[in-house]
C-alpha cells in the first residue's frame, strides 16, 4: 500500500511539473509578442506624424517621410495580389474541379505545396535571373512578380480547400439544370466559396505586406518617389531595412515607424481575414 | 409464419406499350470502377405519370436514377453499359450533348441545394441558361414556377432575398420550382423529402403528385408510405437488380415475388 | 397571368446552353493556371542551376567543404554559410520545439475555454509578423540583453579549456551564431505551435478521454497517448517549421554578425546562406561572385527542397490516418 501510494505520489508531482512547464512556456511565448508589440509602439508611435505620409524618404540627418516607400509597397502589393489572385484562384479551381484525382493533380498540389514554403529569398534571386538581369533594371513590376510567387500558393491552397468544402450536391444541381461545368464553377461553387477565398486572399496580402528578402534584388529601392513601375521603386521593407542598419538617428526612428505600419496592416488584415472565416463558418 | 409462395417468380417487370413510354431502360450495367452497382436492369418510366423506385439502402436505386440524366459522368471512374433511350434517343450514346440532356431531365436531389443567389435568380438560372426572355416574360415564369412549387404565396414579397434564408422545406420547394422552371420533360426526385420535417414532406408531396399531369416523375425514396401514396408505378430494387416493377397498388398489395414482398411487409429493409 | 403560354414541356431539343463555348476554354484557363505554378517552381530550380552552374564547375564539391569566401581572389567556398545555415536551424528548433509543445499542450489541455481562443490567436498574430520585424526586435531590444544576461554570465561559468569554454569564445555582443538561433527560434515557435494544436485537435475525443478514464495523468495522456498519436503529423510540423528557419533571411541578417568565416564558436560572428545572399547579391562585382551567390542559392534550395518534401510526406501521412 505504501509503495503504491508512493507511486501515486510520484506521478503526481511529475504531472504538475509538467503542467507548470507547459503554463511557463505559454506566458513567455506570450511575453515575447506583448514584448515586441510594445517595441514596435513604443518607437514607432512617437515618430507617427503627418509627414510620414506626405513626404518622400530624406537625406541623413534631415527630416522626412516614408510616403514613396507606401506608395511603392501599395504598388508591389497591388500588382503581387493581381497576379497572384488570378493565377491562384484558376489553379486552386483547376485542382479541386478539374484534376483532383489525376496523377498531374498530386503533382501540381505537392509542388505548390513546396512552393508555399520555399525561402522567398530564392523567388527573389529566380525573378532576378528572369525580370531583372535580362532588361538591365531593377523595377516595381519585377518586385510584384516576385511577390505574386509567394502569393500565388497561398491562394491556391485556400481555394482548393474551401471549393473542396462545398458539398458535392451543389456541384451536381448546377449541372442537373443542364449548365456546362465552367458556368457551375463561377457562379454556384465561387459565389458559395467566397468568404473563404477572400479569406485566402487576404492571408497572402498579409504574407507579401512585409516581405523583404525577394525585393532586395527585384525592385531594390529609390529615394525619391517614382510611379513608374518599369523604375526601380521605394518600399516599406527594404526601406525598413537600409534604415535601420544605418548609423543615422533619423533613419533609424524612420524604420522604427515604417515597421510599425506594416506590423499594423498584418496584423489588421490577419484579423480581419479570420473574422470572415468565423463568419462563413457560422450557416 | 407466412405460406412460402413456392411458385413465387424471382423477377417481374411489367412492359410499356411504346406510346405510353418516356424512358425505356434496356439492359442497364453499372460500375464504380471495378465494382458492379447495377445489374442488367431493364424497364420503361410512363409518361405523366409518377414512377417509385424503392429498396433498401445500397441497392442501387440512386445509381439507376443518376444514369437517367448522366449525372454520373461527373465522375472519371464512373461508367454506364446498356441503353436509356429518351423518346427513343440513347442518352449514354457517345456524343449525347449532356448540357442538353439535363436541361430536358430536371432533377432534385436529397438535401435542399438552393444557390448563392437570391430565391428569383435561383428559379431563374436555368432558364436563363437556355432562353434570352425578355424580364417581364422572366418574371412571369419565375412566378409560375414558384406556384407551381407551392411556394409563391411564401415568397412572393421576397424574392430579391437569398435562397438560403428560407427554411428547410421552402428551401426544397424553392429547388423543385428551379428545377421545372427549365420545362424539362422528366423530373427525378433523389429522395427529396429525407431532410424534411413531416408537414414540409406532406407539403412536397402535394406538390409532385400535383405535377404528374405535365411531367414523368421519377421518385427514388425509402419510404414505403411516400412511395404508396404518390407513385402510380413502383420498382423494388434489390442488390443492384429490379427485382419488381409494376403498377403500385399491385406491388403494395400483392407483390408476386418473394422478395419484394419481404420487403414490403418489412421483413427487411 | 393570361399572356403566359400554358405550361408544357418542351419536348424540342433545346439548344447549346449560354457559356457551354467557352467552356473549355475556362478549363484550359484553370489548368493553364495549374502549369504556371509547376513551371515557377521548375523554372526557379532551372534558373538557379544555369546562374551556378560556373561555379559548380569550377569548385566542384570543393564549393562545399572550402570555407574561404573570397571575393578579390575570386575563391568561393560554401562551409561558412552552409554550417552556419545548419547550425542555426538545429539550434532553433532546439530551443523553440519543447516550447512551442508546451504552448499547444497548454492550448489543448489546460488552457480555461475563456482564454482559449484570445490565446490560440495571439499565438498565430505572433506567426503573421514580418521577420523584418523580428530581425529589428532582435538586434534592438533582445541583444543587449542577452549580451549582458545570457552570453556574460555563460562565458564566465565556462570552465576554461572545456568544450563549453570553447563554445563561448568570442565577443559577447549579443550578435552571433547563437542569437540568430535564439531570433529563429522565436519566429517559427509560433508556427510550429498552432500547427501542433491543430493535430492535437484532430485526435479524436475518444481516444483522450478513454486515456483519462483510466486514470492517466494529464502529463501521460498527452505524452503517452495524444502525441503517439500524431506522430508523423507532428514530425512533418517539426520539419515545416525547420524549413522556414532555414530559409529565413530578414531576422538572421540583424543578428548573425555577417562573416563568412567558419564559425568557430556559438558567440562567433557567422553567416548563413540566405543572410549572405542578402548581403552581397545586390553589390556583387564580377559575373563569378553572382554566380557564387547564385550556386549558394542552389544549395539552399536543394536542403530546404528535401526537408519540406520529407515533411509534406509526413503530413500526407498523417492526413490518411486520421
Amino acid at each position: 500500500m505504501n509503495r503504491r501510494s508512493e507511486l501515486m505520489l510520484r506521478r503526481r508531482i511529475v504531472d504538475l511539473m509538467f503542467k507548470g512547464f507547459c503554463i511557463t512556456v505559454t506566458v513567455l511565448a506570450l511575453v515575447a509578442l506583448a514584448a515586441i508589440l510594445w517595441t514596435l509602439l513604443a518607437r514607432g508611435v512617437g515618430g507617427l506624424d503627418l509627414d510620414v505620409f506626405v513626404r518622400a524618404t530624406p537625406a541623413p540627418n534631415s527630416h522626412g517621410g516614408l510616403a514613396n516607400a507606401i506608395i511603392g509597397s501599395v504598388v508591389m502589393c497591388l500588382i503581387g495580389m493581381l497576379i497572384a489572385t488570378v493565377v491562384g484562384v484558376l489553379a486552386g479551381t483547376w485542382l479541386a474541379e478539374y484534376g483532383q484525382g489525376s496523377p498531374y493533380g498530386s503533382v501540381v498540389r505537392f509542388l505548390n505545396d513546396v512552393l508555399l514554403s520555399a525561402p522567398s529569398i530564392l523567388v527573389g534571386l529566380f525573378v532576378y535571373e528572369v525580370l531583372v538581369a535580362p532588361f538591365h533594371g531593377f523595377s516595381a513590376v519585377a518586385g510584384g512578380c516576385a511577390l505574386a510567387m509567394i502569393a500565388a500558393p497561398v491562394i491556391t491552397r485556400t481555394t482548393e480547400d474551401v471549393l473542396r468544402l462545398q458539398p458535392s450536391m451543389l456541384r451536381e444541381s448546377g449541372t442537373a439544370l443542364g449548365a456546362p461545368m465552367a458556368l457551375v464553377i463561377r457562379e454556384v461553387l465561387w459565389r458559395s466559396a467566397r468568404g473563404g477565398i477572400v479569406t485566402g486572399g487576404l492571408l497572402a496580402f498579409a504574407r507579401i505586406s512585409g516581405e523583404t528578402a525577394p525585393l532586395l534584388f527585384t525592385s531594390l529601392s529609390n529615394q525619391f518617389f517614382e510611379l513608374n513601375p518599369l523604375k526601380p521603386m521605394a518600399n516599406l521593407p527594404v526601406v525598413i531595412f537600409q534604415y535601420a542598419l544605418s548609423p543615422y538617428d533619423d533613419w533609424r526612428r524612420l524604420a522604427w515607424v515604417g515597421a510599425l505600419l506594416i506590423a499594423a496592416t498584418v496584423l489588421g488584415v490577419t484579423i480581419v481575414a479570420r473574422i470572415i472565416a468565423r463568419e462563413q463558418h457560422r450557416p | 409464419m407466412s405460406v412460402e409462395i413456392l411458385d413465387a417468380p424471382e423477377v417481374q417487370v411489367l412492359e410499356l406499350p411504346p406510346d405510353e413510354t418516356r424512358i425505356q431502360v434496356k439492359n442497364l450495367n453499372f460500375f464504380y470502377g471495378t465494382k458492379q452497382a447495377l445489374f442488367d436492369v431493364s424497364l420503361a418510366f410512363r409518361r405523366q405519370s409518377v414512377t417509385a423506385l424503392i429498396g433498401p439502402s445500397g441497392c442501387g436505386k440512386s445509381t439507376l436514377l443518376r444514369t437517367l440524366n448522366r449525372m454520373y459522368s461527373l465522375y472519371p471512374h464512373q461508367r454506364a453499359e446498356g441503353q436509356v433511350l429518351l423518346d427513343g434517343e440513347d442518352v449514354l450514346a457517345r456524343g449525347v450533348d449532356l448540357a442538353a440532356l439535363r436541361a430536358r431531365v430536371g432533377m432534385v436531389f436529397q438535401k435542399p441545394t438552393p444557390f448563392p443567389m437570391s430565391i428569383f435568380d435561383n428559379v431563374a438560372y436555368g432558364v436563363r441558361l437556355y432562353e434570352k426572355l425578355s424580364r417581364h416574360d422572366l418574371a412571369a415564369r419565375v412566378e409560375e414556377s414558384l406556384r407551381r412549387a407551392a411556394l409563391w404565396d411564401e415568397v412572393k414579397d421576397k424574392l430579391k432575398d437569398s435562397g438560403h434564408g428560407l427554411s428547410g422545406g421552402q428551401q426544397q420547394r424553392l429547388c423543385v420550382a428551379r428545377a421545372i422552371a427549365v420545362r424539362p420533360e422528366v423530373l427525378l426526385l433523389d429522395e427529396p423529402a429525407s431532410a424534411l420535417d413531416p408537414i414540409s414532406t406532406a407539403r412536397l408531396e402535394e406538390t409532385i403528385s400535383d405535377l404528374k399531369s405535365d411531367y414523368t416523375v421519377i421518385v427514388v425514396t425509402h419510404n414505403l408510405g411516400q412511395a404508396a401514396r404518390l407513385s402510380d408505378h413502383t420498382g423494388f430494387m434489390y442488390l443492384g437488380q429490379l427485382v419488381e416493377y409494376g403498377e403500385t397498388d399491385q406491388v403494395f398489395t400483392s407483390p408476386a415475388t418473394t422478395r419484394a414482398r419481404d420487403y414490403i411487409t418489412g421483413r427487411f429493409g | 397571368m393570361s399572356d403566359v403560354s400554358p405550361f408544357i414541356p418542351t419536348s424540342a431539343p433545346k439548344g447549346r446552353p449560354r457559356g457551354s463555348r467557352l467552356s473549355s476554354l475556362f478549363e484550359g484557363l484553370c489548368f493553364a493556371a495549374a502549369t504556371a505554378l509547376v513551371a515557377a517552381l521548375g523554372g526557379l530550380l532551372v534558373a538557379l542551376f544555369i546562374g551556378g552552374w560556373p561555379t559548380l564547375r569550377k569548385f566542384g564539391v570543393g564549393f562545399l567543404t572550402t570555407s574561404t569566401w573570397n571575393p578579390v581572389t575570386e575563391i568561393y567556398g560554401a562551409a561558412g554559410p552552409l554550417v552556419g545555415t545548419l547550425v542555426t536551424s538545429a539550434v532553433s528548433l532546439v530551443f523553440a520545439l519543447p516550447v512551442a509543445a508546451g504552448v499547444a499542450f497548454f492550448l489543448t489541455e489546460l488552457c480555461p475555454d475563456r482564454l482559449r481562443r484570445p490565446i490560440g490567436t495571439a499565438v498565430e498574430l505572433l506567426a503573421g509578423i514580418p521577420s523584418i520585424v523580428y530581425g529589428m526586435w532582435g538586434l534592438f531590444v533582445l541583444a543587449p540583453l542577452f549580451a549582458r544576461h545570457v552570453e556574460i554570465p555563460l562565458m564566465a561559468a565556462a570552465p576554461p579549456g572545456s568544450l563549453w569554454d570553447k563554445l563561448t569564445t568570442g565577443i559577447p555582443n549579443g550578435s552571433g551564431i547563437l542569437m540568430a538561433s535564439v531570433i529563429l527560434a522565436i519566429m517559427i515557435l509560433p508556427f510550429m505551435a498552432a500547427t501542433l494544436r491543430d493535430l492535437l485537435l484532430s485526435v479524436p475525443p475518444a481516444v483522450r478521454e478513454s486515456a483519462y478514464g483510466l486514470g492517466a495523468t494529464t502529463k501521460e495522456v498527452v505524452l503517452s497517448v495524444t502525441l503517439p498519436y500524431i506522430r508523423s503529423g507532428a514530425i512533418g510540423a517539426v520539419m515545416l517549421g525547420l524549413g522556414r528557419a532555414l530559409g529565413e533571411t530578414m531576422a538572421v541578417t540583424f543578428v548573425i554578425g555577417n562573416s563568412h568565416d567558419f564559425p568557430a564558436s556559438m558567440f562567433a560572428s557567422g553567416s548563413t546562406i540566405a543572410s549572405t545572399i542578402a548581403n552581397e547579391f545586390t553589390e556583387a562585382s564580377s559575373p563569378a561572385h553572382f554566380s557564387a551567390l547564385i550556386a549558394l542559392g542552389l544549395v539552399l534550395f536543394v536542403i530546404t527542397f528535401t526537408v519540406l518534401a520529407l515533411a509534406r510526406l509526413l503530413l500526407g501521412l498523417q492526413e490518411k490516418h486520421a
